[in-house]
């Protein structure tokens, strides 16, 4: 991996010293031109992977290229739309309960299997099943296990109930449906891994129908003609799997692949910036459901001080980060939920970059004294940490020096490592046998967060790696948890939030922006705050821009 | 020779079960574990408990000497086990569908470089220190120190982005299935013709400079001075008497490297996307997947040994002295 992300750089350094900078407009606008086509059927849509699927049944995988894959041969009984709401897919409408407790769908009647059979209430209750058999190796059986009782009141009904009101019980039913007649003796078996539908034969519900999966080679997938909505236009998806990003490029620049959200931000900046690319490909951006944090172990005394951490904030200057290291395409983070979306809350505290607050905070908290070197002394020891990253992030290895040399104003002295992914997590991580990192989270698309701030999460295998304990935070994370009203939810997550940034546990930093690129001839790509992936079923190529007739 | 050959292949098991046992071991001290790729590590949604309960379900709560003891039962009955990738599927299986790639491209370099590096090995000790000898050895060093990462990636730049004429990456076309009969056949080599290249120009340097040296010891023993005192054309004296004595050492060396046929270079692999062995074998590292690095490395020791025990019984054939030491100490 070492060695590719060597060629990645290489490449980078050829193409820039390849092509004279340009200066462009970003695409071609047509866009209002482009709103008016009528869509229509055909095309093949070429895609690139990073990595291999693992398997067809996405319940017991994580990969995010399975979930790729798997969600369009699958579908939940909910999805997200444009502006993140959940709204129907195979559940025509549902109602709850005052009490949060109760939950009724109405399944669309017109929902297929791939193999002609209807999807009933039947296919619900065998995935709930499926899901919380303790032989199913699935990483998302915690949802499930909320659930009372489930019952098929008629083939379109189900009633789910739940033993205390759970705020991510709607989302969890986007979880991907599974066929109760194909299924059912492996799971009872606990050998769902080895059904041949996790391998060559996966029957779903979604908008593609599985045709081929070459290992470690592609992924191949035919339009649904039956599909239960709109769509799907393009009748054909090859999913290419190439391991290394720097042949991605390549391969867009060779018109080899048609999309790809692999991009590097100066790959996606400056070296696709010349009117051939700017031609052949729509760039679309937009914050990705992940940020970046510089992080503290709080069982450390020095850290434990919010002072310090507070004095860090200051020091740090957040807009030249993004620049530094992401060119600019990055938002800055003031908590651990992304800006825009309904649960965000931009009246927190914040910390613009100002040493002289830093140095008075420092100074407050007893690091008042310079030795020799410089370093603020407090006690006969000097200011000095360790900060840990993984290996294989350039982004996060940047951070790092650039945190290193902010804190050197200051007087803090800052040795860097960088550690194997795998070691990290397991040597460091979590046995906390750490003093400072800078690391990322992935945000889910519910706001619970329990199980990263709570104080009863500190386990080995639990995520509150450092350590935080704050009594109002854990009520705020049960409160939200247990209301599944959204109103009701935002005063919790808003008081969360005002109290993190307050605190400043971790140093929030930036969320990355996705980066993805589409061919122009694909027309109906929107992006919205939820990407765009959204409206992947209206996505078409008009019939004179077809390229390839096959399939 | 039939005791010899006993003796060896008694030696052999446990060899052969001390490496396992050692890379075994090795395998399961790095930090990590096959689980949390499983989950997706620091994943927010998987619970500790679900982890506890493959580590079960995988045989990874047990301690380390009766986890080797049932990979090794279900070893001696040839049962390499199942990934512990989702997937799920027989370690076998995964070695078989990528193993005729890697072989056939390791096979065809192999060829291309034997092809290559023998005549220039002979030319440049024929003609030592020519203006010939002195521009291969700077090719091929070239070829040597190139890393190959680079050399691939500027050749698709060329090739594939400026030029058009060769495909970028892949094995083949997404039309393939629609394609003439011939038309599969040179898509299917255009894809090859990068990689192989790439890899053909790094491994030309070892083979061609053992050939020179072992060339230039040949034509100065005295046999090749009878034999152009006999006065026989230099041609056949070079490529009769010298050539046929200076290929041992490059057969024996093309012997130990039949193991290395299996073994996919990950480097080329990565950058043209292919699946071969080498890929899997990276995978299979990072997401410490035990049985199927355990497997692929049974496989390969199994092949070392086999091909040194070859070697060694070819050496007793060819060399009376081999033979008779033997026969001597018993």
């Amino acid at each position: 991996m070492i060695v590719l992300r060597a060629a990645v750089l290489v490449v980078l350094a050829l193409a820039a010293a390849a092509c004279t900078s340009e200066v462009g407009s970003g695409t071609g606008d047509d866009g209002a031109a482009r709103k008016t086509v009528r869509p229509v059927y055909g095309d093949t849509l070429i895609e690139a992977l990073l990595g291999d699927i693992q398997g067809l049944i996405p319940n017991i995988t994580s990969d995010s290229a399975s979930h790729t894959i798997g969600n369009l041969i699958y579908s939940g009984l909910v999805k997200r739309d444009e502006s993140l709401r959940l709204v129907g897919d195979l559940a025509e409408s549902w109602t709850v309960s005052r009490d949060c407790r109760n939950m009724t769908f109405q399944l669309k009647k017109n929902a297929k299997w791939h193999d002609g059979r209807p999807f009933t209430a039947d296919d619900v209750v065998f995935t709930y099943q499926a899901m919380v058999n303790p032989k199913t190796p699935t990483a998302y059986k915690e949802d499930f296990k909320a659930v009372e009782s489930i019952e098929a009141v008629d083939a379109h009904t189900v009633r789910v109930r739940y033993a205390r009101p759970y705020a991510k019980a709607l989302q969890s039913w986007s979880t991907t449906m599974l066929p109760r007649h194909l299924l059912e003796s492996y799971v009872t078996e606990g050998r769902l891994r080895e059904a041949p539908q996790n391998r060559e034969s996966p029957v779903g519900t979604g908008p593609y129908r599985f045709k081929e999966w070459r290992t470690g080679e592609k992924v191949v997938l035919t339009a649904n003609r039956d599909y239960y909505d709109t769509g799907p236009y393009l009748s054909r998806l090859v999913y290419r799997i190439i391991p290394s990003q720097a042949t991605i490029f390549l391969e867009l620049k060779a018109k080899g692949i048609d999309s790809s959200s692999t991009l590097t931000a100066l790959q996606y900046k400056r070296q696709t910036d010349y009117p051939a690319f700017r031609r052949a490909y729509q760039k679309f951006r937009y914050p990705s459901s992940a940020y970046t944090y510089f992080g503290f172990n709080l069982k450390d005394p020095r850290f434990a001080d919010k002072r310090v951490r507070q004095a860090f904030a200051y020091a740090i200057s957040k807009q030249e980060l993004i620049e530094g290291v992401r060119l600019g395409l990055g938002r800055e983070a003031t908590g651990p939920y992304k800006p825009g979306t309904w649960v965000y809350n931009p009246n927190v505290k914040r910390y613009p970059h100002d040493l002289e607050r830093a140095r008075q905070l420092l100074a407050e908290a007893g690091w008042r004294e310079k030795n020799g070197d410089g370093l603020l002394v407090k006690d006969g020891k000097p200011f000095t940490f360790t900060l840990m990253t993984n290996q294989g992030n350039d982004e996060r290895k940047k951070i790092a020096e650039l945190i290193q040399a902010s804190l050197r104003e200051l007087g803090v002295g800052v040795d860097i490592r960088i550690l194997e992914w795998a070691s990290f997590i397991k040597e460091y991580i979590k046995k906390r046998r750490f003093e400072a990192i800078v690391l990322g989270w992935g945000i889910g698309l519910d706001p619970d967060q329990y199980e990263i701030w709570h104080s009863s999460k500190t386990g080995p295998d639990d995520l509150n790696h450092i350590s935080y304990a704050n009594p109002e935070v854990d009520e705020m994370l049960e409160r939200g948890r247990s209301s599944c009203f959204e109103d009701e939810r935002k005063k919790y997550y808003d008081r969360l939030q005002e109290i993190l940034a307050e605190d400043q546990p971790i140093v929030f930093l930036y969320f990355p922006d996705a980066l993805p690129v589409v061919a122009t001839r694909v027309y109906g790509v929107v992006e919205s705050p939820n990407g765009i992936g959204f409206n992947f079923t209206e996505w078409f190529v008009p019939r004179s821009l077809q390229r390839y007739t096959a399939g | 020779m039939f005791w010899y050959v006993l003796r060896r292949v008694l030696i052999a098991v446990p060899l052969l079960l001390g490496i396992t046992f050692i890379s075994f071991l090795v395998i399961h001290l790095a930090p990590g574990d096959p689980v949390d790729f499983h989950t997706g590590d620091l994943s927010p949604d998987s619970s500790a408990q679900a982890k506890q309960m493959l580590r079960k379900q995988y045989g990874l709560d047990k301690p380390l000497p009766v986890q080797y003891w049932n990979w090794l039962i279900r070893l001696a009955r040839l049962d390499f086990g199942r990934s512990f990738a989702p997937d799920g599927r027989p370690v076998l299986q995964k070695i078989g569908e990528r193993l005729p790639i890697t072989l056939m491209l390791n096979v065809v370099e192999m060829a291309i470089i034997l092809l290559f590096a023998v005549p220039i090995g002979v030319l440049s000790a024929t003609r030592q220190y020519s203006r010939f000898d002195k521009a291969t050895t700077v090719f091929v060093f070239m070829g040597f120190a190139t890393p190959d990462f680079w050399f691939a990636l500027l050749l698709i730049l060329l090739f594939a982005v400026h030029l058009g004429w060769l495909p970028a990456s892949g094995l083949r076309d997404i039309n393939w299935e629609y394609l003439s009969f011939w038309k599969r056949h040179w898509d299917f080599l255009s894809h090859l013709i990068l990689p192989i290249g790439v890899a053909t120009f790094g491994g030309l340097a070892g083979f061609s400079r053992y050939m020179r040296q072992s060339m230039l010891e040949v034509v100065r023993q005295d046999y090749i001075q009878s034999a152009r005192a006999k006065g026989l054309a230099e041609r056949v004296v070079i490529g009769k008497h010298a050539l046929r004595n200076a290929m041992l050492p490059i057969v024996t060396i093309l012997g130990l490297s039949l193991p290395g046929l299996i073994g996919g270079s990950v480097i080329v692999e990565s950058i043209f996307a292919i699946p071969g062995m080498g890929q899997l074998m990276v995978q299979s590292v990072f997401q410490r997947d035990y049985p199927v690095i355990m497997g692929n490395l049974v496989i390969v020791s199994t092949l070392t040994l086999v091909a040194n025990l070859l070697a060694d019984v070819a050496y007793g054939l060819v060399d009376p002295r081999i033979r008779l030491g033997g026969r001597r100490r018993q």
